[in-house]
């Protein structure tokens, strides 16, 4: 029978340096990607040649509704010509589903592994 | 500054005082109302209109219902867990009681950062908001950088000084901005259709087809995000078994009410292409009736709504931060519960600089995006928890708070609404979807290659249970 597991003291060092590293990994795996442009919703712009709230697709209502926010045709167009890009890229959508689900199987293993660890010490030592 | 980890097992180990000190049970029904929904709320304020840019006024309209659908089996889900495992910490600790630690670790970052990325918006919001107000009495240019960081600085404080009074002032500026909502719903006379409110000419059929509708699902999200960290505040809570549950369900009721009324406000007075990207769609609202006095109403409940949600989310975030400290799978100097105001104040002070940064952006729709990608990870996670706990302690082999019925249709249900919402996310922001994917995956192997070496194993399990099957 094993004995009971004793962790090792981590030095302040250690716990600065690992404190630094997910500062690190949050700037550079989210925040970077994020202020270069990187991430963010993919969109199309269909302006039409000639712009006035006719040609953008807007009634009577909607014409009021934008001139209160204080839009004229020119400044709405762009808001109401953007629209998501939502063509489905295959490869692109087979890589995202096998790092997600890789992700999870890969948690779900390690995790069980490591909770054999801790039910055996709870219960058989 | 003398500082005494909160684990005294693991302190008296090392030969140090094994004195235990823990946060204070202060916190009654109301103030775990308070946190859920002062932490959802601002969901109505802002956010939830991007989905009306992916989908139109009536996908946003159906995501809304559907995403109600996943929040209801994630209730079912975790009011059983939750009501069972009666350990601090809410989804983290029922991930180390029936998962593993690794598992328990990726759970307690997603609430980390699902709940720093939210504050980050919060601030996001309180600056914009700012801008507008200059910008609409003539003082246009106005930098919301030191409002950004002010508002978290002073939020920090409050919740590093402790939790009653946080909490305290989160209920009143909660409702309060609550308030706004209804003030405006009465403004704009629902019971003369056509008047001020003109759905008929403005709700559109679905500008994208039914793909824009599941594209909606990822804001959807939104109206409901972070409901579960009532859960959080389990430590410091007078009783548990009563105040949880009635502070939850109550909360859960006032985001249903506040959604719709929302929805039917919004969409009655907005074109959807401007609702779909606006900033501040419950102020752009009030704006268009005309009224000085709702306009200042909902100035100052965006405002509120928004200082709510950050002040819960640093509340939030704070202590998951702590508690994986206190169990090492953090470093444990994040451990600490401060001497006088018995805060984990370490954890607080790290997580502001993060926040700060993103809010620093301007870009609220992928700041958000982060959010609800973390939450919904760890909603993912629950079905898989569930299915796994019924397995290793089937009915009768522990005593359950509550059994919910049906299983394992609620875990099945939630598990494909789960996976439709990452597709959602893939479908506009398929590459901020595989970022945050990179972050947790690095992230798991620095655990299991690296931390996991500190983790005391047994103290990983601290419930009286019988030894699960199968192990």
């Amino acid at each position: 029978m094993s004995e009971h597991y004793e962790p090792p003291k981590q030095s302040g060092a250690g716990q600065f340096f690992d404190s630094i590293f997910l500062l690190v990994l949050v700037y550079v795996a989210l925040f970077i990607p994020l202020i270069l442009g990187l991430t963010g919703a993919g969109s199309t712009n269909e302006m039409p040649e000639i712009v006035n709230w006719e040609t953008l697709g807007q009634n009577a209502t909607m014409q009021a509704q934008w001139e209160k926010l204080g839009y004229t045709p020119e400044t709405a167009a762009e808001i109401i010509t953007t629209k998501f890009d939502y063509t489905i890229d295959p490869l692109l959508l087979l890589i995202t589903a096998v790092v997600i689900i890789g992700y999870f199987v890969f948690m779900v293993k390690v995790s069980d592994k490591e909770y054999r660890d801790v039910i055996r010490e709870k219960f058989d030592l | 500054m003398s500082d005494q980890t909160a684990n005294g097992n693991a302190a008296g180990a090392e030969g140090q005082p094994s004195e235990r000190v823990g946060l204070l049970r202060v916190l009654g029904p109301v103030h775990v109302w308070a946190l859920g929904v002062g932490i959802v709320l601002v969901g109505e304020f802002m956010g939830w209109n991007f989905s009306v840019g992916k989908g139109g006024a009536l996908g946003a309209l159906i995501a809304c219902w559907v995403i109600g659908l996943l929040y209801t089996c994630v209730a079912m889900i975790d009011s059983e867990v939750t009501s069972t495992v009666a350990a601090a910490g809410g989804q983290y600790a029922q991930a180390k009681h029936i998962m593993g630690p690794l598992m328990a670790f990726n759970v307690g970052l997603y609430l980390v950062m699902a709940y720093t990325m939210l504050e980050a918006a919060d601030a996001l919001i309180v600056g914009d908001l700012l801008i507008i107000l200059a910008e609409q009495t003539g003082y246009s240019g106005l930098d919301p950088k030191p409002f950004v960081i002010l508002i978290i600085a002073l939020l920090a404080l409050l919740n590093y000084r402790g939790v009653f009074m946080t909490l305290s002032l989160n209920f009143i500026i909660t409702a309060a901005a609550f308030t706004s909502i209804i003030i405006l719903f009465v403004g704009v006379q629902p019971w003369q259709p056509g008047a001020i409110l003109k759905h008929q000419d403005l709700l559109t059929d679905l500008p994208y087809g039914w793909i824009g509708v599941i594209a909606a699902f990822q804001f959807g999200i939104w109206y409901y995000l972070g409901i579960e960290g009532t859960c959080q505040a389990a430590e410091e809570v007078r009783s548990p078994s009563r105040s949880l549950p009635l502070g939850t369900m109550t909360g859960i009721m006032t985001l249903l009410i506040a959604a719709t009324l929302t929805w039917y406000i919004c969409s009655g007075l907005l074109p959807w292409e401007y609702l779909g990207q606006a900033i501040v769609p419950l102020y752009d609202a009030a704006r268009m009736t005309g009224s000085t006095t709702l306009q200042v109403f909902l100035f100052v409940g965006t405002m509120f709504a928004a200082t709510a949600s950050a002040n819960g989310c640093i509340n939030d975030a704070s202590r998951a931060w702590f508690s994986m400290g206190r169990d090492r799978y953090m470093p444990q100097w994040f451990g600490a519960v401060h001497p006088r105001y018995r805060t984990p104040y370490r954890s607080i002070l790290f997580l502001i600089p993060i926040a700060a940064s993103f809010a620093f952006t301007g870009l609220l729709d992928q700041v958000i995006t982060f959010s609800i990608l973390s939450g919904l990870l760890g909603y993912t996670f629950m079905p898989i928890n569930m299915i796994l706990f019924r397995k290793k302690w089937p009915l009768g082999t522990i005593r359950r708070g509550y059994v919910h019925p049906f299983h394992p249709l609620p875990a099945i249900v939630l598990m494909v609404l789960c996976i439709t919402t990452f597709f959602a996310t893939y479908l506009g922001f398929g590459t901020q979807l595989l970022a945050m994917m990179f972050f947790y995956v690095i992230v798991s192997l620095w655990f299991s290659m690296h931390r996991y070496k500190y983790v005391r194993r047994a103290d990983q399990f601290t419930m009286n249970w019988p030894k699960p099957e199968g192990y």
